[in-house]
Parts: structure tokens; C-alpha cells; sequence
């Protein structure tokens, strides 16, 4: 069945590949509906952030930094406060609650980034000061009239540099330039079977390194807020997140106000794909608009929205397949480095889920993974589409095709020969379930003109699995390579004797001197905490003040199944 | 500063208001004028979501001066539609899937509009040369060129 448009097929249903498995009932799902938000959008009527007017609107700039990495020794507002239309110049004093990581809100990670960088900054282009003023022209004098003092520090702008023991630190609290996963390793683990005695039996070792560039989102509307007070003691935000909650939630965290002084409104996004859930604009046009009492503006020019908007991460990674003369892949073994720029934003999270698609669509019975969230002076790295994904399936099936030629296979039947079937066991332990790859891979070879063995058009998903291939190895190799002390195991977010990821404001750490000597030292050797939170006494985890010790410090991150590995029911 | 009196036509209707100096047409009709529809993407000329005609020929408004469409006629998307009256390029924009996040759509009908109306019948290298200035980030390109190309063949309903 072909159809979609009247001009020719875009999508082409293939009803007949498991037809017993549903009826064929699915009523709208190959007609053109129209989407319902067009009309809005063919008339030029469809309220983006920006298509809200205000009499009075101030207009936000930030000073950013020159330099990959530098300590800021003095910032000197006061001429800029003097030049025409200036209502205000903020600093990171200015700002509430100056600390923040995105993914707190989900009691993840530890708050690492500040909204406007008061003693250091750690990527070029990170703002240390704001002008808000008459107009954009007025903002933008005068964001280049702040006068900032640079120390310059060495920087670092490659992952596997960013790990070496001598390599310049990008944040204090991660001394090693790794994100530290569950309170116990710096790297998120996999292990599954094993690894090094399936390579050791293998016919061929092959071997592959892969590396992707960071990717920039580049909406057509680029990322921004308006906020105003309102006559109820809130303020209106129109914003162009494309997570309205938590950009909400970000601004009450920042600001120190209850959510429910906060007004958000948004949901007509100009192109998002990631790019805009950082929250960068809320939390800062909202603060102008509390002191200055007028409608403030906040929004990147194309500029910015290249240089400092974050961009899908780039991914470098290593693998090595054991793999034997018949094509049978019976061992993989991955180390990943994602590059997460100067802060975390979402790339720690975005390891998660790339460690959970592990192996790829193959039924491997031995793999292995480290992966590894690095620090980096390059600009932070967020989420875009299928983030953590798209970087190492690229990998995984650029090298799928070197087995292939490894071996002299046709590189669909080598896909096919591996793939997932019915029943089988996935690495992340489980039940692979409503598998389609191998019919995917007979439907793409005959689109291409590729023919396959009888064997392998004869091959279907839902036979040949299951049974010794739906077991758990009988034994898997394990180690503690990368594990880490100093952060609290018992909480999976926050490093012991840390507060409340809503807490107050932390003093901010006096430089480069507080990085452990050991703190790059080989994995066996502890790391030690970070001096500016010592830890508690053992088996003593914190909790924010005025919450029951016995109560867990947050429940919400129950919910998300692939942050804290609890299985949805 | 001193602001000057700009008195124009926008979609057939005599407007005036007052402009900053160097001020872009696009924040001119944006903020001044009152006129969303043109939409700021880059501000360099670059992206094509502020495209606007000025007297039958497509600007980019955020490269024109705001002074220098004293006494001209400018269109914009919002002045496609008759009132409920649609142009038949918005109702194909809709049926053939034309817009997701529609950000750039504003521009992409102007030009669109442009194109059929100093070529009702362009063939589709013409409606890809038409719309080559106007970036699109969301659905590729195809859909808007099944749009355009309906529209030029009749097909579209009207």
C-alpha cells in the first residue's frame, strides 16, 4: 500500500510482515491529517516567544568570554552602567542561587554550572555579565564595555587529552574531567559475559575508531525569553523551551522563588531538536525583570546561537568485535568519550541511554563497555535528537561493515546472521522483544537490488531465538577499574556531605588549587573528595536540612526508568 | 535620536508609524508596525525568514532599511489570506505537510507567492531556485516543493 501525498509515496506500509500480530485496524495511520497547529503557522499567527509585544521592553546582552579557559580577576561594571539607554548590568552576584546543573531537578549530578561565571570561566564564550538596556543596540555597546580582567589558563579541548593526569581541570568538583556515575566509578559500566576470553577465541579481532563532530541544533528561531512582572506578584515568561517544566522548574531552582510566582508560557517552538532545553534564558530574563520592574528580553543572536548554543556532543569511540570465519559476532567491546564541553548539561545523561542501546541490534554474548563523560573547553554539549544514540550507532554500523569485509560477507547477511530475534537476551539483561531488524535487512536488500542466500531470506525474527541465546552468561567478568570514593553511593545523585540540589548558594571554590594531586592518578587509586565539601562520616548520608533522615532525599527519580535503572512495570 | 515618519502600504493598506534610525524593515514592521509575520532568523541576511516584497520584488527585511519603504507597497505573509479566505499556497502548505515547526513558513510563502506570480507555471528547478534563500530546519525541503509545484498544476484545491 503506497500513499502519503498526491504527488507520489513517501511512506510505503508493509502490512504484510507481521500481519497475525495485529489487526488491521489502524485507521488513521497512512492518511494526511493536517497537523493542528498549521493554520497558525501558514498565516504567520503562530505566537512564538518573540511575537509577544510589550510596551517598555528592556533588552538583555551578555559579556562572554574570550578565552577557552581563563580566571576572572576583576569585573568592572561601572562604565558600562554609565553608557546610553543601560538600566542595569547584572553579575553573578546578581543571580540568586548562582550553581546549578540541569538534571537536579531528576536529583542527578551535581550542580556544576553557574548562570553568569563570577571567578572562572571554562568554554569561550561564557557570559560573566549582562546589560540590560533601552534597546539592543544600547545592550550590545555595552556588553562590550564591561571591562573584564582575563587570566588566561591552559585549556584542554580534546577528551582523551582532558583524562590524562596532567591535563589542565575544567570544573573543581570533577577533578579528574569525568562525571562520576552512581557515587562510585567515572564512567558508566557495562559487562555482559566474558569479553577478553571471547576475543582470545575468536577467528578475527577487528578493530575500529570512530569520532563524530559536535553538532549545532541551529534552529531558525534562535533560542530566547521575554519575562514581565505581573500585577499579581508573578512574572510572565514566553519562552522558546522546548521543555516548558523544566525551564520552570530551572528558574524557581536559580531564582529562589516558588514555581508558583512563575507565569510560563510557551509550546510554539521555532525548531528545537534539543537545543532548547537548557534553560540558559528564563532564569536571567526573569531576574531583569524583578530589578528592573520592566519587560526584559533575552534571546541569542545567530552568533551566539552558533558559537555558545550546545550542540549535539561529539562522540569518539573504540571498538573491538571478536568475530568468527562464519560471521558470528560472539564478542564486542566498547570505550566511549563523550565530549560534554566545559559543563554536564545533559550528557551524562545521554551515556546512559547510549550504554543501554549496547550493543546495537546484535545478539553479542559477551560485551563489554566503559564510557566515559568528559570535561572538555569546548562549549557545552546538550541534547539533540536520539542524543547518545546517533554517535555510537554510527560507529556500530560503520563497523559492522569492516567485520563484514573482514570475513568476505555480504554486509546485510552479516546483519541479519547477528541480529536480534524474539526472546533472545540483550546485554543490559533484557528480553529482546517484537524484533524487526532481519525483515528491515531483507526489505533493504531488495530495494537495493542485493541478493541474499536462500538462508538468509528465509531468515525471520521470530524464529531461531530464545533458549541458550535468551540465558545470562553463566559468568561475568567484573571489575572495579575507574571506581571512585568521596561521593555518597547511597544517594545516585550527589556527592557526599553535598546539600540539597535546591539549597542555598555555595561558596565558590578559590581556584585550581583545590584539585587533588591524586585526583588523576591510575584508576586502583581512590579519588578523594573535592575539598570544598568534606565528606560525612561513613554511613552517614547527607540530607538537606529539615527533611526526616530517614526520608530518601528525593522520590522523583524513581519514575525514570533509564536515569536509575529500575525497570518500568 | 530622532525618529522619522514612514508612511507606506502593507498589504493594500496605507500605514504609517515612526522609525528608528537604521532600523531594519523587519523590526520596523515587527515592533512598529505591528506585523508579526516576517520573523527574524539570523538578522544577516543569511536564512530568509524575514522575507518580505517590496513592490512585487522579495527583500530580505532584515537587511533593508525601514526609511526606504516610504511610498512603497510591502507585503508580507500576513497579508496572504483574504480574510477567512485562504491563498491556495497556505492550503497546499497545509495539506502536503509543508511546515513543522513553521518558523520559516512566513517566508517561504512569500516567496513562494512571489514566484507564482511572475511565473504562474514554473517547473520545479524554478520553485527550487525560488526558495533557495529560504533555510528550512525542520521537514527538508520536499514537501514545500510538492506545495508549490500543486499549486502551479492546478492540483491544489483553491
Amino acid at each position: 500500500m503506497k500513499d502519503m501525498t498526491s504527488d507520489g509515496p513517501m511512506i510505503e506500509f508493509r502490512k504484510d510482515l507481521f500481519a497475525d500480530e495485529r489487526d488491521d485496524d489502524l485507521n488513521e495511520i497512512g492518511k494526511p491529517v493536517r497537523r493542528q497547529d498549521i493554520l497558525g503557522h501558514v498565516t504567520g499567527r503562530s505566537p512564538f516567544f518573540d511575537d509577544h509585544l510589550f510596551d517598555g521592553l528592556l533588552h538583555m546582552r551578555c559579556t562572554r568570554s574570550p578565552h577557552h579557559h581563563a580566571r576572572v580577576r576583576r569585573i568592572d561594571t561601572s562604565e558600562a552602567e554609565r553608557m546610553p539607554g543601560v538600566r542595569r548590568v547584572l553579575t553573578g552576584r546578581d543571580v540568586p542561587a548562582n550553581l546549578n546543573t540541569l538534571l537536579s531537578l531528576l536529583d542527578f549530578g551535581l550542580d556544576d554550572e553557574p548562570p553568569l561565571a563570577e571567578t572562572k570561566t571554562a568554554y569561550m564564550g561564557e557570559p560573566v555579565a549582562a546589560v540590560i538596556a533601552e534597546t539592543e543596540a544600547e545592550a550590545r555597546a555595552a556588553a562590550a564595555a564591561v571591562k573584564v580582567e582575563w587570566e588566561p589558563l591552559p585549556h584542554v579541548l580534546d577528551v582523551e587529552e582532558a583524562i590524562k593526569p596532567d591535563a589542565p581541570n575544567v570544573l573543581e568538583i570533577y577533578p579528574g574531567n569525568k562525571f562520576i556515575y552512581h557515587g562510585k566509578y567515572d564512567h558508566q559500566k557495562l559487562r555482559y559475559g566474558d569479553v577478553e576470553k571471547a576475543l582470545g577465541e575468536a577467528d578475527h579481532v577487528v578493530e575500529g575508531r570512530y569520532q563524530m563532530s559536535p553538532i549545532e541544533q541551529a534552529p531558525i528561531e534562535t533560542c530566547g525569553a521575554i519575562a514581565a512582572p505581573e500585577q499579581n506578584d508573578r512574572y510572565v515568561c514566553y519562552t522558546s523551551t522546548q521543555a516548558l517544566f523544566f525551564s520552570l522548574g530551572t528558574a524557581a531552582k536559580v531564582l529562589k522563588l516558588p514555581s508558583s510566582r512563575l507565569h510560563f508560557i510557551g509550546g510554539t517552538v521555532g525548531g528545537g531538536f534539543g537545543g532548547k532545553v537548557d534553560s540558559i534564558h528564563e532564569p536571567l530574563a526573569i531576574l531583569g525583570a524583578m530589578l528592573t520592574g520592566r519587560p526584559v528580553k533575552y534571546a541569542w543572536d545567530r552568533a551566539e546561537e552558533m558559537q555558545v548554543g550546545a550542540p549535539r556532543g561529539a562522540e569518539r569511540w573504540y571498538i573491538t568485535d571478536g568475530v568468527m570465519a562464519d560471521g558470528r559476532i560472539i564478542a564486542r567491546k566498547f570505550t566511549g568519550y563523550f565530549d560534554s564541553g566545559a559543563y554536564t548539561r545533559l550528557s551524562s545523561y545521554a551515556i546512559i541511554k547510549g550504554v543501554g542501546h549496547l550493543p546495537g541490534p546484535y545478539t553479542i554474548p559477551n560485551v563489554s563497555a566503559d564510557v566515559y563523560c568528559v570535561y572538555t573547553n569546548r562549549t557545552p554539549a546538550t541534547a539533540m535528537r536520539g542524543f547518545g544514540i546517533t554517535g555510537v550507532d554510527f560507529s556500530i554500523e560503520t563497523h559492522m561493515d569492516k567485520v563484514a569485509e573482514t570475513v568476505g560477507m555480504n554486509p546485510i547477511e552479516l546483519r541479519i546472521l547477528n541480529s536480534y530475534r524474539d526472546g533472545d537476551m540483550k546485554a543490559h539483561r533484557r528480553v529482546a522483544k517484537n524484533c524487526a531488524l532481519i525483515e528491515c535487512a531483507q526489505v533493504v536488500a531488495e530495494k537495493a537490488g542485493v541478493t541474499l542466500s536462500p538462508e538468509m531470506r528465509a531468515a525471520s525474527s521470530l524464529t531461531g531465538g530464545g533458549g541458550v541465546r535468551g540465558e545470562i552468561p553463566a559468568f561475568t567478568a567484573t571489575d572495579e577499574q575507574g571506581r571512585v570514593e568521596g561521593f555518597a553511593a547511597s544517594s545516585y545523585a550527589r556527592k557526599a556531605g553535598a546539600s540539597s540540589s535546591a539549597a542555598a548558594r555555595q561558596p565558590t571554590p578559590p581556584g585550581l588549587q583545590s584539585r587533588p594531586a591524586a585526583a588523576s592518578a591510575p584508576v586502583s587509586t581512590p579519588q578523594p573528595a573535592p575539598a570544598r565539601t568534606p565528606p560525612p562520616p561513613a554511613g552517614a548520608p547527607s540530607e538537606p536540612v529539615g527533611r526526616a533522615p530517614d526520608k530518601p532525599a528525593r522520590s522523583g527519580a524513581m519514575r525514570f526508568s533509564s536515569l536509575s535503572g529500575f525497570r518500568r512495570r | 535620536m530622532t525618529k522619522s515618519p514612514v508612511g507606506f502600504t502593507l498589504n493594500g493598506s496605507q500605514r504609517a508609524a515612526f522609525a528608528d534610525p537604521g532600523q531594519s524593515l523587519l523590526d520596523f514592521l515587527r515592533r512598529g508596525v505591528g506585523d508579526l509575520s516576517p520573523k527574524f532568523g539570523c538578522g544577516q541576511g543569511a536564512c530568509g525568514a524575514c522575507t518580505v516584497t517590496i513592490d512585487g520584488a522579495t527583500h530580505l527585511s532584515c537587511l533593508v532599511l525601514a526609511e526606504s519603504v516610504a511610498g512603497r507597497e510591502v507585503r508580507t505573509a500576513a497579508g496572504l489570506a483574504d480574510g477567512a479566505s485562504l491563498d491556495p499556497l497556505q492550503e497546499a502548505f497545509m495539506d502536503h505537510f509543508a511546515a513543522q515547526c513553521g518558523y520559516c513558513t512566513p517566508g517561504m510563502l512569500v516567496s513562494a507567492r512571489a514566484l507564482l506570480d511572475r511565473n504562474p507555471r514554473p517547473d520545479r528547478a524554478e520553485v527550487i531556485e525560488a526558495i533557495s534563500g529560504n533555510l528550512c530546519r525542520c521537514t527538508g525541503y520536499e514537501p514545500i516543493i510538492a506545495a508549490i509545484l500543486a499549486v502551479a498544476e492546478g492540483r491544489a484545491r483553491a
